[in-house]
C-alpha cells in the first residue's frame, strides 16, 4: 500500500502542482510585504489563464501565450494598485471585487470566443540529456516543462531582491512603517504600485502555468480556489519566499497524494485536500511566534499627515 | 537624493521662511509666520521654537521638511528660493527632521534604516558595509554609540533617538529640525543630548529645537521664537528671556508656574498594591512585584521614563489589565481583577493616559461622554432604560460651567474639542462622582498651559478634600509640582521612593535611568 502511494510520480506531480502556488504566492509576498493585501489573486489568475490559453489557441505559440498572460496580469495588477493605493479602498472588499470580475470576465470571454472545451498544445516537457533518464531522480526532478523550473528559480531571486537590494529595503520599510519611509524620501505609492503590479504579473503567470503548461485546457473557474490558497500560503510562509516555497510544496504534496490515493481506488473527497491548506495555515498562525514578521501596515492605506 | 559621499554634503548658512501660511479644514494652523536660522562665522545656531500644543510649531516645521505644502509664503536658502514638494526635496537640500514619533522601521536594523531612501554606491544592491563604516565615524565624532546591526525594536527609546541623529548626520543634514526631542529622555540623558547638539552647532549645523519646556529652551538655544494660535508672538535672544516672560508670551496672559501646596496631612490608607505583577502588550513582564500605598489627602507621584511600566500600572489598577500576581486593595476592599464597574462602586476614579481611546468615545457628544458611567442610573434613565434627555442636558450644562469646558454646546461631538477641554470633561465626569481614590495617568499630556494649570489646581483641591491620588506622569515638573511622595519606576519595578522635600533632581534622574 505504502509503495503504491508514495511513488516517484507523486513527487514529480508535487513539483508540477506547486508551480502555480509558487508564482502566485511569491508575487503576493511582494505585495503584502509592502502593505497591500491582494485578495483578488484568484481573479487575476483566471484572467491570466484565459489570456494564455486563448492566445495559444489562436496563434499556436506558447511564448506569445505566456506574454499575453504576463501583460493581462500586469494590467490587472495596475487596476488593483489603482483601487487600493490611489483610491485607498478597503483591500479585503476590493479584492473580492477583483476576484469576481476575473471569474465572470474569464468565463464570458471563454464562452464568447471559444465556446466548447478544447485542449491545446502547451509547454512541452523538457528533455534534459543525461539527467532526464536517471531512474527515479530523473522522473522526479528532470522531466518537467519550462515553467516548473522557472517557478523554483523565482524563489531565490525573490529572496535576493527583498533582502539584498535597495528596492527590497524600500518594500520592507513601506510595509512596516510607511510614515517613516515617506519621511526618508521613499515614494510609498510608487513602491506599492510596483509590488502590486509584480504580484499581478506573477498571478497571470501562475494562471498560464495551469492553462498552457499543467492542464492545457480552460474551463469556467479553472483555478477553483488556488489563488486564495496562495494568499494563505504567504501567511503560512511568514512573508518569506522560502517559507512560501515550503508551504507550496507541502500543499501540492497533499494534493498529489489525494490524486494518487483516488487513482488506486481509495476515495477521499477532494474537498479535504482543498481544505487542508487553510486548516494547516490557521493552525500555523495560531502557533506562530508573535515576532515582527507580519508587515504592520498590511491592509492600511497610506496618506501623508494622517 | 543625497549621495553617500561626504564631500558632496550640502551646506546652509542661512534659511528664511517668510509669511508662511497653512490652512487645514476650518483652522488657520500657521498664519503669516516669519522664521529664520542663521550661521555666523562658521558657527551654527540653535533656534528654539516654543509654543503650546496646536500653536503651529510642528506644522511650520513640517512645511520646511516638505511633509506639508504651504498655502502661502516662501522659503529662501542662502538667498535662493526653495520649492519643496516632498521630504525628498528637503533632504536633498540638506534639511533633516527628527520627529516626535521616531521615523524608524522596527523590524529593520539600524544600518538598514539608515540606508533607506538613500542611493547605494553599488547601484540597485544594498551597500551595508559602507553604511557601517560611516556610522562608526559619525558615532566616534559625536559620541553617539550605536550598533549598526541591531534591529530597532530591540533598542530603548534613548538609543533610537541616537539612531535618528546619526541618520540625519549621515544624510548630510545641514539644518536639523528636532520635534520635542527630550520628551523620551531622563534628565541625565538630556544633558548628554544637549552636549551633542552644542557640538553640532559649533561644527556649523543649524538646529531648530521645538519644545514646550521652558527650562530646556533656556538652556540650549541661542534665539527663541514663540508661536501662539498659529502666529508668531516674537523672536528674542535667549539671553533676554526668562521663564516667566516666555510663559506669558505662550499663553498670552500672566501664568502661575508654582502652586501653593499646603502641607500634607495624610489620613487613612485608601489604596494598597501588594507585589502586583502584570504582563505588557507584548506578553512579557510589564510589572514586577509593585507595592505601594496612597493615603487620603495625599498625592503620590510615579516618575519614570516612558515605557517603564507606568502604562501597565495605571491599567492594572483601573481593572483594564489582568493582574497575574499580588493584590490591590481600594477603600478596604480587595479589587484585584475586578471589573471597572466594581471599582466605580468602591469610589475609584480613573483619568486614563490615552484619553481619545480609553477616556472618551470620539464620535459621541459632550453630554453622552459625560454620562458614560452613569447612563443607566435612575437620575439619567427611567427604569435604567429610557433616557431622560432634559436631565442629561441640564447636568452637562452644569459640568460645562463648573469645569470651564469650552464647547459650542452639549451636543457637540467630543472629537472637535481641544485636548485640554476633553481632559476637563473627563475630569468633570470622574471628579463629579466624588471619588475617594483617583488614578491620574498623564493628566496633562498634550494639554495647553492654561488647561494644565486648571487641572493641577483641581487635583490639589481634590487632595484638600481628602481624596487619595496616584499621579502617574512622565513630566517630571508635574510630579515635582504636585506630589507629596515620589516613586520611581524602572523596567516595571519600583526602584526608589522619597518624600517630595527630600528629592534631589540628579539622584532622581539617575534612578529613572536605572541606577540603584
Amino acid at each position: 500500500m505504502i509503495e503504491e502511494i508514495f511513488t516517484a510520480s507523486v513527487f514529480a506531480s508535487t513539483l508540477r502542482l506547486a508551480t502555480p502556488y509558487i508564482f502566485a504566492a511569491v508575487g503576493e509576498t511582494f505585495s503584502q510585504k509592502s502593505g497591500v493585501l491582494n485578495l483578488g489573486l484568484e481573479g487575476v489568475m483566471l484572467m491570466g489563464a484565459f489570456a494564455a490559453f486563448y492566445t495559444v489557441y489562436a496563434t499556436g505559440s506558447v511564448i506569445i501565450g505566456l506574454l499575453a498572460a504576463l501583460i493581462v496580469g500586469a494590467l490587472m495588477g495596475l487596476a488593483t494598485a489603482f483601487i487600493s493605493v490611489t483610491l485607498q479602498a478597503e483591500q479585503g472588499i476590493s479584492g473580492i471585487g477583483i476576484y469576481l470580475f476575473g471569474l465572470g470576465m474569464s468565463e464570458l470571454l471563454f464562452v464568447r470566443l471559444i465556446g466548447t472545451p478544447v485542449s491545446i498544445d502547451g509547454f512541452p516537457r523538457l528533455y534534459i540529456p543525461g539527467f532526464s533518464d536517471i531512474p527515479v531522480i530523473g522522473e522526479i526532478f528532470f522531466n518537467h516543462n519550462l515553467l516548473v523550473y522557472a517557478a523554483f528559480l523565482l524563489v531565490p531571486i525573490a529572496a535576493f531582491i527583498l533582502n539584498r537590494t535597495t528596492f527590497g529595503l524600500m518594500i520592507r520599510a513601506v510595509g512596516q512603517n510607511p510614515e517613516a519611509a515617506d519621511a526618508m524620501g521613499v515614494n510609498v505609492a510608487r513602491v506599492r504600485y510596483m509590488t502590486v503590479i509584480i504580484a499581478g504579473t506573477l498571478a497571470g503567470l501562475a494562471g498560464a502555468s495551469l492553462s498552457i503548461a499543467l492542464l492545457n485546457v480552460f474551463q469556467q473557474n479553472l483555478t477553483s480556489g488556488l489563488g486564495f490558497i496562495a494568499v494563505a500560503l504567504v501567511y503560512f510562509g511568514r512573508w518569506t519566499p522560502l517559507g512560501v516555497l515550503l508551504g507550496s510544496l507541502l500543499f501540492s504534496f497533499v494534493n498529489a497524494l489525494q490524486l494518487q490515493i483516488g487513482s488506486i481506488g481509495v476515495n477521499i473527497p477532494s474537498e479535504f485536500a482543498v481544505m487542508a491548506p487553510y486548516v494547516i495555515t490557521i493552525i500555523a498562525l495560531v502557533f506562530a511566534s508573535k515576532r515582527a514578521e507580519k508587515p504592520t501596515a498590511l491592509t492600511k492605506p497610506f496618506r501623508r499627515g494622517d | 537624493m543625497p549621495d553617500t559621499l561626504p564631500t558632496q554634503q550640502p551646506h546652509i548658512s542661512q534659511l528664511h521662511m517668510r509669511g508662511m501660511v497653512k490652512r487645514f479644514p476650518g483652522v488657520l494652523a500657521v498664519n503669516n509666520v516669519d522664521f529664520s536660522v542663521e550661521a555666523v562665522n562658521g558657527r551654527g545656531e540653535i533656534h528654539a521654537l516654543l509654543g503650546e500644543n496646536g500653536a503651529g510649531k510642528s506644522t511650520l516645521m513640517k512645511i520646511l521638511y516638505g511633509l506639508y505644502r504651504a498655502d502661502g509664503g516662501s522659503i529662501h536658502v542662502d538667498e535662493s528660493l526653495l520649492t519643496l514638494r516632498s521630504p525628498q526635496d528637503a533632504i536633498g537640500r540638506g534639511i533633516g527632521m527628527i520627529h516626535q514619533h521616531f521615523m524608524l522601521v522596527p523590524s529593520l536594523t539600524v544600518a538598514e534604516n539608515i540606508a533607506l531612501g538613500m542611493k547605494s554606491t553599488r547601484g540597485a544592491l544594498l551597500d551595508l558595509n559602507r553604511v557601517r563604516s560611516r556610522v562608526a565615524e559619525l558615532s566616534e565624532r559625536y559620541h553617539l554609540r550605536v550598533d549598526p546591526d541591531v534591529p530597532i525594536w530591540q533598542l530603548a527609546v534613548g538609543e533610537q533617538q541616537r539612531v535618528e541623529i546619526v541618520r540625519a548626520l549621515y544624510k548630510g543634514a545641514a539644518l536639523l529640525i528636532l520635534d520635542e526631542p527630550t520628551a523620551v529622555l531622563t534628565p541625565g540623558e538630556v544633558d548628554d543630548f544637549f552636549r551633542v547638539l552644542r557640538q553640532m552647532r559649533d561644527d556649523g549645523h543649524l538646529l531648530v529645537f521645538i519644545s514646550h519646556k521652558l527650562h530646556e529652551v533656556l538652556a540650549i538655544s541661542d534665539r527663541i521664537t514663540v508661536l501662539r494660535d498659529g502666529q508668531r508672538v516674537d523672536t528674542i535672544p535667549t539671553s533676554a528671556a526668562s521663564k516667566l516672560v516666555l510663559a506669558q508670551m505662550m499663553v498670552g496672559r500672566p501664568v502661575v508656574l508654582e502652586y501653593d501646596r499646603p502641607p500634607c496631612t495624610p489620613g487613612a490608607e485608601k489604596l494598597r498594591l501588594e507585589k502586583v505583577n502584570a504582563l505588557n502588550d507584548r506578553g512579557a513582564k510589564g510589572l514586577s512585584d509593585v507595592s505601594l500605598t496612597v493615603c487620603a489627602g495625599e498625592i503620590v507621584g510615579v516618575a519614570g521614563v516612558s515605557g517603564n511600566g507606568q502604562h501597565e500600572l495605571a491599567q492594572t489598577i483601573a481593572g483594564l489589565r489582568p493582574c497575574i500576581g499580588g493584590s490591590i486593595t481600594a477603600n478596604g476592599q480587595n479589587i484585584t481583577n475586578k471589573s471597572p464597574r466594581v471599582l466605580h462602586h468602591c469610589g475609584m476614579a480613573y483619568i486614563p493616559e490615552e484619553r481619545m481611546i480609553d477616556g472618551v468615545i470620539k464620535d459621541f457628544s459632550v453630554a453622552e461622554n459625560l454620562i458614560l458611567h452613569d447612563h443607566a442610573r435612575p437620575q439619567y434613565a427611567r427604569g435604567g432604560l429610557f433616557m431622560r434627555f432634559r436631565r442629561i442636558t441640564a447636568a452637562s450644562q452644569q459640568a460645562i460651567r463648573d469645569y470651564e469646558i469650552k464647547t459650542p454646546g452639549t451636543e457637540t461631538p467630543i472629537k472637535s474639542l481641544s485636548g485640554g477641554n476633553i481632559q476637563k470633561l473627563i475630569l468633570a465626569r470622574e471628579l463629579g462622582r466624588k471619588p475617594q481614590v483617583l488614578i491620574a495617568a498623564q493628566p496633562t499630556r498634550g494639554v495647553d498651559i492654561g488647561a494644565t494649570e486648571y487641572i493641577h489646581q483641581r487635583l490639589l483641591e481634590e487632595r484638600a478634600k481628602g481624596t487619595a491620588i496616584l499621579l502617574i506622569s512622565e513630566d517630571l515638573d508635574e510630579i515635582l509640582a504636585l506630589s507629596d511622595r515620589v516613586i520611581v519606576m524602572y523596567e516595571g519595578r519600583i526602584i526608589g521612593e522619597m518624600p517630595r522635600e527630600n528629592v534631589d533632581i540628579r539622584q532622581l534622574g539617575a534612578l529613572m535611568a536605572g541606577a540603584q
